[in-house]
Parts: C-alpha cells; sequence; structure tokens
C-alpha cells in the first residue's frame, strides 16, 4: 500500500474529472423542460432560493427565446448564478420545493435550465449590467470568492470602485479550489471570475493575506469601507491519537491541490478513509476514488437520516464505489515508520432524540479496525479564529459577529462562511449582496439606495 | 362493441373518418397507404381549372412547446394531369369498394366547365362530389373557391348547374371567411344539394421570421395569405357547424364535420353538434395515416361507455344545448372550491383572479407554500381559477343556485330585478 501520484492515464483523468451534469444538448431540449414550468405565482422555488432568483421568470424567458433576459434575470439576484447552476444542492434548495414534487413527477430541472442561459452569457461575455456614474467611493473587499465577488459585483454596478485582495493566484475562493472538478471545471471558475469583473471598477490584487502582507488599519486607512469575505480554513482536527503521522490529510487540502496541481500530480492512497458525510466529504471521497484508489470508506458518526450532504451526493459516492460505514468515529490513527496503516473506530449508537429532535451518537465500546494507507479529514472547518481574534473582530467561536452586516469596528463589513462557519456557496453570494447594500447604505445613505436586495422572506 | 360504420347519403364507410380534400389524397400512393391503414374513405385532393403551385407552400403555428398547433397553407388544387388523377380514382375505387370515395371538384365558373368535369368523375365510379367553394387562397383570386361561398347567389347558380348533371350524391363545401354560414348554406340547400361540409380553411398570416422580417410561408421574400386550419380552428368551426345544425333551411341535409379534428374526442363533439361523419387532414399531415386506430377505437369504447350502439344514437345530441345567451339561468350559480388535500401551491388561481377577475381567492403566506382559499361570497363562478389549475379536480365549482327556479334574462327584466348590482 502506498500513496503515490500518477496512477491513471491521461484520458482515464479526462474521463474521471469530466462534467457530471452534462447541459441541454440543444434548445429544443431546454424547451422541452422549460415549457413543463408552470410558472407559478409567489412560487415556492424562489423562496426556496437564498438569493431570491425569480425561477419562474427566466424559465419563460427561455421559453420565448429571450435567453439574454433570462441570464439577466438570473444575474440580477445572483452573479455566480453560472456556478451555483453547478454546485448548489437544488434537490434541498429550488428543485427541492417545486411543486411538480408534489404532483409525484419529477421537478423542473432548474439547475440545468440555470446553467443552460448562465454559460451562455459568460462564453458569449454578454454586457448585461451598466455601472453608474462614479460616486467617488472607494471600497476594499478581503477574498475573492462568493461572497466578496458578489459584494463586489452589487457596489461597482453602483459606481464605487472596487479592490479586492485575494490571498491565492485565482479567484472564486472555494468555488475555484474547495469544490469537486467534475461540479465546475477550473477553467469555467476563472471564466466566472473574469465575466464579473468584466463589469469594470473591480480590481483583484492576488496573492494578498491579510494578517501576512496586508492589514487591517491600512485598509480602513486607503478605503472608505472594508469588507471581510474571508472564508474559513483547515479541516476540523479530530483530536486522536496518530493524528500527525503521514498520509493524514485535510480534505481542503486535498481537494486544492487537485484544483491547482492537476490531477497526475494529486497523490493519493490505495485505500482511503474520509471522515465526515458532508459536501466536501463526498468531493474528496468520490476523487480520491477518480484518482485511482482503490478503496475509499467514508466514515460517518450517524447514519443516514441525519446526514449533512444530499441524496444525490449521497448517489454519487455510492456510484463511484465508495463504501459507507455508518455509525462510525475516528478513535486512533496506527501506523509503522511514520506512515498511517490502519483506523481504529468507535462504534456508535443514536441516543434518544433530545429536546431539538437531534440523536447524539454514543460511543458503544466496541471498535473494529480499517486498513488504510490515507485518511481524509473532511469533518467541518475551522474559522480563522487567531486572525480574527488579532484584528480585534468580535467573534463567536472564531465566526465574526455581525450586527446589519458590520462588524465592530465602524466602516469594517462581514459576510459568507467567516460568519456563517460555513454553508453554500449561494448562501456566500447573498451574503455579499446584502453587505453591499450595508455598505452602500453607510456610503451614500438610504435614500440613494437603488439596490434592493430586501425581496420579501 | 359500438357499430361504427357510417351511412352518409347512401355512401357507406366502416368508420365515420374519411380524410379531407388535401394533399394526403392527391395520388394513388397515398391514398392506398391510407386506406390499406383503415380509413372509412376518402375526398380526392380538389379536380378542375389549370394551375401552377408554388414552394414553399406550408407554415405552422407552435404553443407551448407544441408542434402545429395551427397549420396553414397556400396550395392550389390538385397540379397533376387530370386524366391521371381519373384513373387513379377508378383504381383505387376497384381496389377498396367498401370505402368512401369522393372527389373534390373546382370548375371554371361556367355550366359547361362543371357538366364536363362530372362527367368524368362519375365514369370513375366514385361515390360522391364534393364542390369545393372554400379555398381561400389563389384560386379564390380567379374567382372560384372561397370567392363562390363567399356569395349566396354565385354559389346557388353554381350548385344549380351541377344538380342539372349530377346523378351521384352532391356535398357542398363552405368557407368559414364570412360573417355567417347560414346564407350560403341555405342558398346551396335551396339550390339542391344533397349535404354541407364545413369548415375549409380560414385565411390567416402563421407568423413572420423575426430575423428576416419576411412573414411566412416564405416564397422568395413574399408571402400571401394562406388558409389555416388544424386543433386551432376547431371552436371555430364547431360554432359554424351549430349554426348549420340549428337552422331550418340547412339543418335538412346531412353534414360532414371539418376543422382541427385530431383525436376520436374532437370528432364525437362535432357529431353531438350535427355532424354525421368527419374529415381529417391537418392530423394526419402531421403524423401519418396510423391515427386512425384510436379514432376508431377510442370512438368505439366511448360508445361502449355511454351505451350507443350506433353513430345515429348520439348524433345531433348537443345542438339543443347551445341556446341564445338570453335563454340561460341566471338563478344557476357555481362557486370555486379549492380542495387542499389536491392543492399543490403554485399560486395560479389566485394571481389569475386577482389581477383579471374578482379578487376572490384568498392567499395566506407561507414559506415556501402559501394556502389558498376561495372567498366565497366574492365568487361568480366565472371558471378562470379551475381553467389555469394545472391538477385535476384540484378546484371544483360547486352549485350554489340563487333560486331555485329557472330564471332568463327575459323574465328577469320583466320581474324588474336588480341589475348592474355587484
Amino acid at each position: 500500500m502506498a500513496i503515490v501520484n500518477n496512477r491513471l492515464t491521461a484520458e482515464q483523468y479526462n474521463e474521471n474529472f469530466s462534467d457530471i451534469h452534462p447541459p441541454f444538448e440543444s434548445r429544443e431540449a431546454a424547451l422541452v423542460e422549460a415549457n413543463r414550468c408552470l410558472f407559478c405565482y409567489d412560487a415556492p422555488c424562489i423562496k426556496s432560493c437564498p438569493t431570491s432568483i425569480n425561477i419562474p421568470k427566466f424559465i419563460k424567458q427561455i421559453a420565448t427565446d429571450n435567453i439574454k433576459g433570462s441570464a439577466h434575470t438570473i444575474f440580477s439576484a445572483n452573479i455566480m448564478g453560472g456556478g451555483c447552476s453547478k454546485v448548489c444542492p437544488v434537490e434541498k434548495l429550488c428543485e427541492g420545493s417545486c411543486v411538480y414534487n408534489l404532483m409525484h413527477e419529477k421537478p423542473i430541472a432548474i439547475a440545468k435550465l440555470q446553467r443552460h442561459s448562465t454559460e451562455k452569457a459568460i462564453s458569449g461575455q454578454w454586457r448585461l449590467f451598466e455601472r453608474k456614474p462614479a460616486t467617488g467611493k472607494k471600497v476594499a473587499i478581503v477574498g475573492a470568492g462568493p461572497a466578496g465577488l458578489s459584494c463586489a459585483h452589487v457596489l461597482s454596478r453602483e459606481g464605487i470602485e472596487v479592490t479586492i485582495f485575494e490571498k491565492e493566484s485565482k479567484g472564486g475562493g472555494l468555488m475555484t479550489y474547495g469544490i469537486a472538478a467534475y461540479k465546475v471545471t477550473p477553467q469555467f471558475c476563472e471564466d466566472e471570475v473574469n465575466y464579473i469583473t468584466s463589469l469594470g471598477g473591480i480590481h483583484i490584487q492576488y496573492n494578498k493575506e491579510l494578517g501576512k502582507n496586508l492589514s487591517l488599519p491600512e485598509l480602513q486607512r486607503d478605503y472608505d469601507a472594508v469588507y471581510l469575505g474571508i472564508g474559513v480554513g483547515v479541516a476540523r482536527q479530530l483530536d486522536i491519537p496518530g493524528e500527525t503521522l503521514d498520509g493524514v490529510v485535510d480534505a481542503i487540502q486535498f481537494i486544492y491541490e487537485l484544483r491547482s496541481k492537476g490531477y497526475p500530480a494529486v497523490p493519493v492512497g490505495d485505500k482511503v478513509a474520509v471522515i465526515g458525510l458532508g459536501m466536501t466529504a463526498i468531493d474528496a471521497a468520490t476523487q480520491a476514488k477518480r484518482l485511482g484508489a482503490k478503496e475509499v470508506t467514508i466514515v460517518y458518526r450517524r447514519t443516514q437520516e441525519e446526514m449533512p450532504c444530499t441524496e444525490a451526493e449521497l448517489e454519487i459516492a455510492k456510484l463511484d464505489g465508495c463504501k459507507l460505514q455508518w455509525l462510525a468515529a475516528p478513535k486512533e490513527v496506527k501506523g509503522q515508520d511514520g506512515k498511517v496503516q490502519q483506523l481504529i473506530c468507535s462504534i456508535m449508537q443514536l441516543s434518544a432524540p433530545d429536546a431539538s429532535g437531534r440523536r447524539a451518537p454514543v460511543d458503544t465500546g466496541q471498535t473494529f479496525t480499517l486498513e488504510v494507507d490515507m485518511i481524509i479529514k473532511a469533518a467541518g472547518q475551522v474559522p480563522f479564529e487567531a486572525l480574527i481574534t488579532s484584528e480585534q473582530i468580535h467573534h463567536q467561536q472564531g465566526k465574526i459577529i455581525i450586527k446589519n452586516n458590520a462588524t465592530n469596528i465602524p466602516g469594517v463589513f462581514a459576510g459568507g462562511d467567516c460568519v456563517n462557519g460555513g454553508k453554500e456557496v449561494v448562501d456566500a453570494v447573498q451574503a455579499g449582496k446584502e453587505g453591499a447594500a450595508a455598505i452602500l447604505e453607510y456610503l451614500v445613505g438610504s435614500e440613494q439606495l437603488a439596490v434592493s436586495n430586501h425581496q420579501h422572506k | 362493441m359500438a357499430n361504427i360504420s357510417a351511412n352518409f347519403l347512401g355512401i357507406k364507410s366502416p368508420n365515420p373518418f374519411w380524410l379531407a380534400s388535401a394533399p394526403p389524397t392527391d395520388k394513388k400512393y397515398n391514398v392506398l397507404r391510407a386506406l390499406e391503414a383503415g380509413w372509412g374513405g376518402i375526398v380526392w385532393k380538389t379536380l378542375g381549372s389549370q394551375v401552377k403551385n408554388v414552394s414553399s407552400r406550408y407554415s405552422a403555428v407552435d404553443y407551448h412547446g407544441s408542434r402545429v398547433m395551427g397549420f396553414n397553407n397556400i396550395e392550389l388544387i390538385s397540379d397533376r394531369p387530370l386524366e391521371l388523377n381519373l384513373q387513379e380514382i377508378r383504381e383505387c375505387v376497384k381496389l377498396f369498394p367498401d370505402r368512401a370515395m369522393i372527389v373534390s371538384l373546382m370548375a371554371d365558373n361556367d355550366r359547361n366547365s362543371w357538366h364536363e368535369m362530372i362527367a368524368k368523375v362519375e365514369d370513375t365510379g366514385a361515390h360522391g362530389i364534393e364542390l369545393n367553394f372554400g379555398c381561400p387562397h389563389g384560386m379564390n383570386e380567379r374567382g372560384m373557391g372561397s370567392a363562390v361561398g363567399q356569395d349566396p347567389e354565385i354559389a346557388r347558380m353554381v350548385v344549380e348547374w351541377v344538380m342539372e348533371k349530377a346523378t351521384i350524391p352532391v356535398i357542398t363545401k363552405l368557407t368559414p371567411n364570412v360573417h355567417s354560414v347560414v346564407p350560403t348554406g341555405k342558398a346551396v340547400v335551396e339550390a339542391g344539394t344533397n349535404a354541407l361540409s364545413l369548415i375549409n380553411t380560414i385565411q390567416s398570416v402563421t407568423g413572420i421570421d423575426l430575423d428576416t422580417l419576411i412573414p411566412n410561408p416564405n416564397v422568395g421574400g413574399q408571402s400571401a395569405f394562406g388558409g389555416y386550419c388544424g386543433p386551432a380552428v376547431k371552436p371555430i368551426a364547431l360554432k359554424m357547424l351549430t349554426t348549420i345544425s340549428q337552422d331550418a333551411v340547412t339543418s335538412r341535409v346531412p353534414v360532414s364535420g371539418i376543422g382541427g379534428i385530431s383525436t376520436w374526442k374532437d370528432a364525437v363533439e362535432f357529431m353531438l353538434l350535427g355532424a354525421s361523419n368527419v374529415q381529417v387532414c391537418t392530423a394526419v399531415m402531421k403524423h401519418g395515416f396510423r391515427i386512425i386506430e384510436d379514432l376508431c377505437e377510442g370512438l368505439s369504447n366511448w360508445m361502449d361507455e355511454k351505451g350507443f350502439a350506433t353513430l345515429n344514437d348520439f348524433i345531433g345530441q348537443s345542438v339543443n344545448r347551445i341556446t341564445k345567451w338570453e335563454a340561460l339561468d341566471i338563478n344557476y350559480h357555481i362557486i370555486a372550491n379549492i380542495h387542499q388535500d389536491k392543492c399543490v401551491h403554485c399560486g395560479l388561481c389566485y394571481i389569475a383572479c386577482e389581477d383579471t377577475s374578482h379578487q376572490s381567492i384568498h392567499l395566506e403566506y407561507g414559506k415556501p407554500y402559501n394556502t389558498y382559499t376561495v372567498k366565497t361570497e366574492e365568487c361568480v363562478g366565472c371558471n378562470l381559477c379551475k381553467l389555469v389549475c394545472p391538477v385535476e379536480d384540484c378546484i371544483t365549482m360547486d352549485e350554489h343556485r340563487k333560486g331555485p327556479e329557472y330564471l332568463n334574462w327575459t323574465e328577469y327584466q320583466r320581474r324588474g330585478l336588480p341589475l348592474n348590482d355587484h
């Protein structure tokens, strides 16, 4: 057993990492689906989208061959509507509340239709927005992820000059670095960022990291307002013996390497255990398998009832041949010569539901052993607590506390994963919009505020 | 099993489905394929005056992703040699003696031309003649087709010429391009036609290419008014048929129903409003002759379910259910009822009623699903909510009479009951 790279041929890598949800092949195919949409009033799908995209409207626009209007409808509510159409857990959001579900019919393929319009807009570089006259105001945004880009786009449209400081060498945040490549290709992520910044008035400075070569007081001095969209950091520690052995890796780091170095360069074990069952765990497990791991086992301490990923995601993992070990919690990592050899797991059982109805896993005292040479940790991510503390920003266990999108420091706003601890891309986009609205109010006053993000909820 | 065989003026066919005079019936090849598929009868594409066709000839209207909701053509009558057509008709009659063979005619506007054509057609062994007084494109510019059908006196004259000569049954096909089909219908019945058929196509412009700005069908950068048919025209045809079925003179002769018939249900509706049989064209131009199977099976199964043994048991049964508005019962009142167990919360009933009708539906906000209920005191019973609801029987219109007795407009006024009081 060994952790090695370059396990597959170029063709195999290509096949394994090609688009898992192919787009509509033709205008006609999209029309058939668009015409199924009932065009609901006060539609449940809109209310189930964190960014409140007017879904029936954009689908109707596809049906009338008004693709440009359709893309505008989507991007007005969600400037990352292209990426979201590929990565959103839609069965929990828009598609999950489609009224067709209540008729026991397949819901409208909202994501696929959204992709149909947005891909055309992005590849065609359609100019759908114009900037308002310059206000003379300047805003600094830290982090070119979904929250930062979304905030930047709204602000720039309102005539504000935006500079984004990004610690990586590419924009997109977790969209670019933290999501399975078969969902969004690196090229798409780059195109999406370029499309957003093509509006003008948004300048991204790469390789600038807060706390390293960038300081908050500097930004406060040089800009009229600051928005922090710094996301969350490394995977949560397992806090078990053997965690530091060679072969225990962080899922985010693993996916980051996969996205930044190219598939053949990323080493993977023969027998891999993935800890956790969120979207990141699924992405890590399936991609480990697709990189050529012989056996991948997902270890989760609860049951399918409680799992955080969607059924569809679980299905992808199963189809990829990943095994599932329910009711198992990592207890100890054992190894030889500093390298991982075994993962000892406690067998858990679920307690009776607590007041909130949640059933906690309880150790039965029994254990079992998985023979592995690689362990990927994907049991949640940890906020940048030290950084936030050092900047004297109020937080709760590392999550920035905001009031009306503002931190405790005047003129400094925040949103996205660094505030909520880690949610979906679409939630971060909405946070960015709301942050922008708050900044506009702070800078130019609410009476001039033209952007309405406050749709009734 | 119901007996679906038809007898139209003594012309028998195993089922009441004839192919209308049109491209599908313009030569032996197609006609034999249709008869092999099981069609009851053929109305051979119009023979007559000399013509030359253009290209393109057809266009269509699509709706909500569905192709050919309406169909339009600018093709003229048969452009094949007359003798060839006659020879092929003769052969088809011999090969399928149990099917109806009707020949559509449109001669030049003189007595001799008509007499010559009739003699030639009768010589083929065909069972009947249909007079094309309806074609609304090309031929009408030369004083034929709908130009005849639009003028009752010209139509009367031509039918009189025809009846002087014809020894087999004559059906006169009416044009819908008039304010009412009844005057021409009356004139030709008085002139002796044995039967009527309706409707021919309706003059139309189906659409415009938004890139080139040229209306379709495009003939070298120009277009011309065409004849509209297909499912879109069915309601218009049914209305015109009803006026023929209700008129004292025109109702004396049998009617062959035409206009957007695609399914057995459509056919039954035409027959309930007085058609003795039906003619089909657009549906086969979209799907081919194979649709005859379900036309026959669907009709037969429906008749069995309803207990109708023969076609005559139900032909015309709905004619007297259409009356004048002033005879309708004002005391009849229905109120919408949204069945919550079936509601999928799409809100279509609400927005239709709220924006365009009587604000009779209450919205109770929910995330993600709103609840919709009827304000019974506001509901006027218009049906709109039920019509737009995507779930069958989710909205029912329940009867809540305003009074026990039948009360029509005349009586309502006589009693001086309140007006404009909603």
